[in-house]
């Protein structure tokens, strides 16, 4: 099985004013390997570091040691990120341009063909069933649409390996099970998957494999029943590895 | 190439859905059109001094457009973070850098060759005479000067994080050079040391955008700069666009983005 997001040793510390020119440590020493075809569930609480290893796949950081590689290919070089896919938390898009005019220009920036990009985005304002708005500004849309539109662009290039920052933060249910299935759709289609998430039981219904990252350090890394073994269920295998207990109620 | 035409489409269709861009702009229309429409008492040297006054606006304008739209590309896109889903996409952040700068450039170029127009419209139908050539020589001048005033601008961008405060020392700064650009020198050379060393690596050493200045000429209906003249200048401006758009990139390559 080939491994397609591999990370190396990857150390990553912020040196800035707001900690007073103290370092902190994000990550260290992350070695992570994603192989093609599973959906990976990569889970910590909140500052344990899977936003900053996100970072460093995308790009938006170096690392301060160690390598991250996308498809065998160091994430420094933008040719990386070629095959790969990426949905933001949150909706980060240009508001002032229409559906269809977004996913345009995203198919220029990965170089697909006009005939390619007519064929690809009725198909995906399908997927997606923004279909009737894709002449409207996204500043018009609702923040379900904002987040379908989102997806839309994750997908602009068929991309092998998805990167999913937590995909259903926001959703409602009908959303959220939307996402699951589009999910569920791309692993069938033999497509890669990675993806972090606070939702426990959404990545024990969809995920093949999970890592679970604490203070930067990476505590466990198996199959979702591997890391569930003699524990009721994922939730509380992760609390025991992050070592967060209970405390009952006054 | 793609990548960055890309990315300058997207600049102009965010300015032409703006209204403060379109605002100034059909202002500065309007205001050519109606200065340059008066005649007062068929008298020449009031003529010449409305021209003076319609260029001199066609200037401002142009600046304004320029500093205000480049100063707000990438701190924009950084705040609004849409510079997350864009560089997790195989472009570099050179092709970005280069892509604002040329969204913005043709923005510019744009608007200036309207206001030409207009103003050779309208000087044209008074004086019936229709001096293309010059004017064709001072809006490209004008363009390669605001060229490097974008390149600058971009840079600046990079550094301060707020739109606003990139506006400001850009405008200060691009005045500045334009005002006392081409008297530096002299002011350095009635100057005790070491303030006149310093004045005159000054000199030297920045930007001289006053060189790109051709509304005098258009005025007072001098005679075309020579082809050889424009070449260099065109050259000086696109050494100095190169300059700003290198450290722009280096800049901006170093930036951490965190979302």
């Amino acid at each position: 099985m080939s491994v397609i997001l591999k990370t190396d040793k990857l150390r990553v510390e912020f040196t800035s004013r707001e900690f007073r020119q103290a370092t902190k440590t994000a990550l260290v020493g992350l070695d992570l390997e994603v192989n093609a075809g599973e959906v990976f569930g990569f889970l910590g609480p909140n500052g344990a570091g899977k936003t900053t290893t996100m970072n460093v796949l995308l790009g938006f950081i170096p690392p301060t040691s160690g390598t991250a590689y996308l498809f065998g290919i160091d994430v420094r070089q933008p040719i990386a990120r070629q095959r790969i896919g990426y949905l933001p938390e949150l909706t980060y898009y240009y508001k002032f341009l229409t559906a269809d005019e977004l996913l345009r220009f995203y198919a220029k920036i990965f170089g697909l063909s006009r005939a390619d990009t007519d064929k690809r985005i009725p198909e995906l304002l399908k997927l997606v069933e923004l279909e009737h708005a894709a002449k409207r500004p996204i500043k018009s849309y609702s923040k379900g649409m904002q987040q379908r539109v989102g997806l839309a662009q994750a997908l602009i290039n068929n991309p092998d390996l998805l990167v999913l920052d937590e995909p259903t933060s926001g959703l409602d249910p009908l959303g959220r099970m939307k996402v699951r299935e589009i999910i569920q759709r791309l692993k069938n289609e033999g497509k890669t998957v990675f993806f972090s998430s606070h939702e426990l039981g959404e990545v024990e219904t969809v995920c093949d494999r999970v890592a679970i990252v604490h203070q930067g350090e990476l505590k466990a890394v198996g199959s979702v029943a591997a890391i569930s073994a003699g524990h009721a269920n994922l939730e509380q295998a992760f609390l025991k590895i992050v070592g967060a207990q209970s405390q009952p109620l006054p | 190439m793609n990548k960055i035409i890309a990315v300058a489409g997207v600049v102009i269709k965010e300015l032409y859905r703006r209204k403060d861009f379109y605002v100034l702009f059909v202002l500065t229309a309007l205001l050519t059109v109606a200065a340059g429409s008066v005649n007062f008492f068929h008298d020449e040297k009031i003529v010449r001094y409305v021209k003076d006054i319609c260029l001199l606006l066609i200037w401002v304008s142009a600046l304004v457009i320029a500093i205000v739209t480049t100063a707000r590309q990438i701190p924009a896109e950084r705040e609004a973070r849409t510079i997350f889903p864009l560089l997790a996409k195989p472009v570099s952040r050179a092709q970005v850098v280069a892509g604002k700068f040329l969204g913005c450039w043709l923005a510019t170029g744009v608007a200036l060759v309207v206001f030409y127009f207009f103003f050779a419209i309208i000087t044209g139908s008074h004086e019936h005479i229709w001096p293309w050539l010059m004017y064709l020589q001072a809006a490209w001048l004008q363009w390669c000067m605001l060229a490097i005033v974008i390149g600058l601008v971009l840079l600046g961008s990079i550094y301060f994080a707020a739109p606003s405060s990139t506006s400001t020392i850009s405008f200060i700064v691009i005045v500045g050079i334009l005002g006392i650009g081409s008297h530096l020198k002299v002011v350095a050379l009635q100057q005790p040391e070491p303030m006149q060393f310093i004045l005159t690596v000054i000199y030297f050493v920045m930007p001289h955008l006053e060189w790109f200045d051709l509304r005098d000429f258009v005025v007072y209906d001098q005679t075309l700069v020579s082809w050889a003249a424009l070449t260099l200048a065109t050259g000086y401006a696109a050494v100095w666009t190169g300059v700003f758009l290198l450290l722009a990139w280096f800049g901006f390559s170093r930036k951490n983005l965190t979302t």
